[in-house]
């Protein structure tokens, strides 16, 4: 088909079910009916699948602190190791 | 003592003193002697020995109870505790911990088993604030968060005894030792009757104070909840363990700074930790009402 752009010869791509075409010329892309729509369920489901956040970990309670920092496992021994083992 | 204990065990070999506190536990070749509190009510743990022994696989069993100068003496093979190293190559086995509670969870609760000794363990913590001479401005937050405290029954904190399922009473990391190449618990001092989630509650508070790390937290909780532990919903595990948690909070506190107080020295970080933890508990409690 032709470019209704600059009347330049469209070439055919499928790119995971979508058909698209592009011109040679001005690398315009044509759309079909419907694929508009195909491609952004399929770019919002690869966001979803690559940003979501892990599912909530366990959480905490509201009086629960924070984490932030380093932990006391391996520099600070003493007491909190000792905790880890007693009563 | 700890001479006449070490001959009960009919060991040859070298003695050695593994705990001098309310008991005092020595070994002697591959035996454990442990001489338990004078004040131990027999009936309560011949029960709780009982139920040890029907515990294979999850819990140690005894070999025997004797008696010297007064006082119960048990006999247990002597097992591999956890050592320092394994806390810091990071193979803590949190996973096994866990999936031990689980099971212990699972088991019918005997007949005759006294009330799980957590919540008692708590008041005595609590009580021993003043004898330890902790100065006022420092317990101030424990007692406060004490007060604010869901009641707990000598029963946990479920309050009805019907409803109770089989608790260790006091576990932490040495609480389980590898014998014969398993893991078990060991320790049925506080086996009985209560809250199980009692037992997650020291791991819990110690995550609630910034203490334990988030994921060392995840592996003893998930493989606990993954071993169909009953005592948390998996969707909502700290609806279950709010309120032991944050009365394991203020034992560890109180523990803590009467330890320190004992040795003539401020409360280190970790104390702090738990004292900021107590006053946080108090924050929302007051913020709640």
């Amino acid at each position: 088909m032709e470019c209704p752009k600059c009347h330049g010869r469209m070439r055919t791509f499928d790119r995971n079910g979508v058909h698209i075409e592009q011109c040679d010329g001005c690398r315009g892309i044509f759309l079909d009916y419907g694929e508009l729509e195909t491609l952004t369920r399929m770019e919002a489901q690869w966001a979803q699948h690559q940003y979501a956040p892990p599912p909530a970990p366990h959480a905490g309670p509201a009086w629960g602190g924070h984490h932030g920092g380093g932990h006391y496992g391996h520099h600070r021994r003493g007491s909190w190791i000792g905790m880890l083992f007693s009563s | 003592m700890i001479e006449e204990l070490a001959r009960l065990a009919r060991r040859d070999g070298p003695v050695t003193v593994l705990k001098q506190a309310r008991v005092l536990v020595v070994r002697v070749g591959d035996v454990v002697v442990k001489a338990h509190p004078p004040d131990t009510d027999e009936r309560a743990l011949r029960a709780r020995l009982d139920a040890a022994r029907k515990l294979p696989g999850i819990m140690l069993a005894p070999l025997g109870l004797e008696r010297l100068d007064g006082r119960l003496v048990t006999l247990w093979p002597a097992g591999e505790a956890l050592t320092l190293a394994d806390v810091d190559a990071g193979t803590t086995p949190w996973e096994q911990g866990g999936r031990l509670l689980a099971r212990l969870h699972a088991r019918p609760v005997t007949a005759g088993l006294p009330p799980a000794g957590g919540p008692s363990r708590l008041r005595r913590a609590v009580a021993d604030l003043a004898a330890a001479g902790v100065p006022d401005p420092v317990a101030a937050p424990i007692l406060a968060a004490y007060a604010s405290l869901p009641p707990h029954g000598d029963d946990g904190a479920r309050g009805h005894d019907e409803d109770g399922a089989l608790t260790h009473g006091d576990w932490h990391l040495g609480q389980i030792v590898r014998h014969d190449g398993e893991w078990l618990l060991i320790d049925p001092d506080d086996l009985g009757v209560g809250d199980p989630a009692w037992d997650l509650a020291r791991p819990a508070a110690w995550y609630a104070a910034g203490l334990l790390g988030p994921r060392e937290w995840e592996r003893f909780l998930t493989a606990y909840l993954a071993a169909g532990g009953t005592a948390v919903s998996a969707d909502d595990p700290w609806r279950e363990l709010d309120a032991p948690a944050r009365a394991l909070t203020v034992q560890l506190a109180a523990t803590a700074v009467a330890t320190a107080a004992k040795a003539g020295e401020a409360p280190d970080e970790v104390a702090q930790a738990l004292l900021s933890a107590c006053e946080r508990i108090v924050a929302v409690t007051r913020a709640a009402t």
